[in-house]
């Protein structure tokens, strides 16, 4: 086992109804990895992220996590017990947050710990005080989500799957709803998790961050991986003329 | 004959009997129809088909038919099937149960209306189907429709003189009793409209207490 992948994608296809969304992916990513998925809108890049932890589940192909997989075919109710367990170790962001608005900093990060890790009120506050210290925003734990920015959102929803401890991070465009003067914030929290070899995955839109922080990036089109590689290649020797129209185009809209 | 309003401190004893029967009656139905239109609204939108299709005919029962009738039936009716409710109780199960499938009708709505996102991120972190509904989506919903849910309690609370009909000692029928005994409908009525009022009132900043509270949570 020790050999085998920390993540690895097999041959993942979806589609819905007549739609194909994924086309044979494979994909595998060692322990403490930083990948980043680019591509066009509609490249199935979300949808791919969304299948690791089965809210957008594969038609076909195989998802595995630390040798275990997470898309195992079983009934009903034995399936819903085994993905409410293997989600405990997958962290996910989202691009509008969805922190919990009835219930405060604190509330949000404790909520999921407390139910399934059954810890102690003393214990779990120690998490959300320690998890919030980690993303800056300890002096906020007694705040409603309405009454903080989108960068402090997302910071504390980052803070919030931290919380579970999870083998890996999700990113779904985490910073595509911010105004541009937020993102950095969120940027460097991302930043400082590589720097803690934290096992990430990142949908973004952000080239110059892709570059930055990931070892790896794939380019995405069409329900394909078209191109992959170190970030060195893809961005500045691109072979697929796909990846070079879309990095062009995508250039040119950034100046 | 004028009127002759210093008759009815005479009887302030049976009328504040009757304000406080119609407050523990307000009360009562209002905490059933409040849990109970949760309840139903989880079971008509996640219940099992063997569930709904019943439960959808009760809530046709309730709300296409007078709630005069609906106590009659279950304060006299019951009675034959051997169910033998005190006429407290059975005010309070007719107006709680009537009250609770409008609750319902509006948290079913308010429910879809949740966030698909919510949802999602809560079962991200690893919560059931369940924990989700009952720790995220329920909660959320819930509060969006507090001012609603409040109109249906002040109509509760107007609706509450028909238990008079069944024979509780509410404040309608208790202005009646003092009616019975003086003769004077005006006095006593306008008595009973002023207390009303003033309920209402207290209910009111009650809901408006509650709605400013939750308003950060929103």
């Amino acid at each position: 086992m020790s050999d085998a992948p920390f993540i690895e994608i097999r041959n993942a296809a979806k589609s819905f109804g007549a739609l194909e969304v994924l086309k044979d992916i494979n994909l595998t990513v060692e322990k403490g990895q930083i990948v980043a998925i680019i591509g066009p809108s509609g490249s199935g890049k979300s949808t791919l992220l969304r299948a690791i932890n089965e809210l957008d589940p594969l038609t076909s192909g195989e998802v595995w996590l630390d040798g275990v997989q997470i898309n195992k075919d079983l009934p009903f109710r034995q399936y819903e017990k085994h993905v409410n367990q293997v989600r405990q170790d997958i962290g996910m962001v989202f691009q509008h947050f969805n922190l919990f608005p009835h219930l405060t900093v604190r509330g949000n990060i404790t909520l999921a710990p407390k139910m399934l890790k059954g810890l102690s009120d003393k214990e779990v506050n120690e998490l959300a005080e320690e998890q919030l210290k980690r993303v800056g925003m300890l002096e906020r734990i007694d705040y409603y989500p309405s009454q903080l920015s989108g960068g402090q959102k997302q910071r504390v929803a980052i803070a919030r799957a931290l919380a579970m401890k999870p083998k890996v991070m999700l990113f779904d465009e985490a910073t595509s709803a911010l105004d541009p003067e937020l993102v950095e914030e969120v940027n460097l929290v991302m930043k400082q998790l590589a720097e803690e070899h934290m096992t990430m995955i990142i949908v973004t839109h952000e080239m110059g961050f892709a570059q930055d922080v990931c070892d790896r990036v794939l380019f995405m089109d069409q329900g394909y991986v078209v191109e992959e590689g170190s970030p060195d290649i893809v961005f500045r020797n691109p072979t697929q003329d796909r990846t070079k129209d879309f990095l062009k185009k995508h250039l040119q809209g950034q100046n | 004959m004028g009127l002759d309003f210093t008759v009815v401190p005479k009887f302030f004893d049976v009328i504040f009997i009757g304000v406080g029967w119609t407050v523990a009656i307000t009360i009562a139905a209002g905490l059933l129809s409040f849990f109970g239109g949760i309840v139903f609204a989880v079971v008509a939108l996640y219940g099992p088909l063997l569930v709904r299709l019943p439960f959808r005919l009760f809530a046709w029962l309730f709300m296409g038919t007078p709630l005069l009738l609906q106590l009659f039936l279950i304060y006299f009716g019951l009675i034959q099937i051997g169910i033998d409710l005190p006429a407290f109780v059975a005010g309070v199960v007719g107006l709680g149960l009537h009250f609770a499938v409008y609750n319902s009708e509006l948290i079913q709505a308010s429910i879809l209306a949740v966030d698909k996102g919510q949802n999602e991120a809560a079962r991200t972190l690893g919560l059931s189907r369940g924990q989700a509904l009952r720790k995220v989506v329920i909660p959320q919903a819930v509060r969006a429709v507090i001012p609603p849910i409040g109109n249906n309690m002040i109509a509760l609370l107007k609706d509450s003189a028909l238990v008079s009909v069944i024979g509780v000692a509410e404040l309608t029928l208790a202005a009646q009793q003092a009616i019975g005994r003086t003769f004077r409908p005006f006095e006593f009525y306008v008595t009973a409209a002023v207390c009303y009022y003033f309920i209402n009132l207290a209910l009111e900043a009650g809901l408006r207490r509650i709605e400013r509270h939750i308003q950060l949570s929103r």
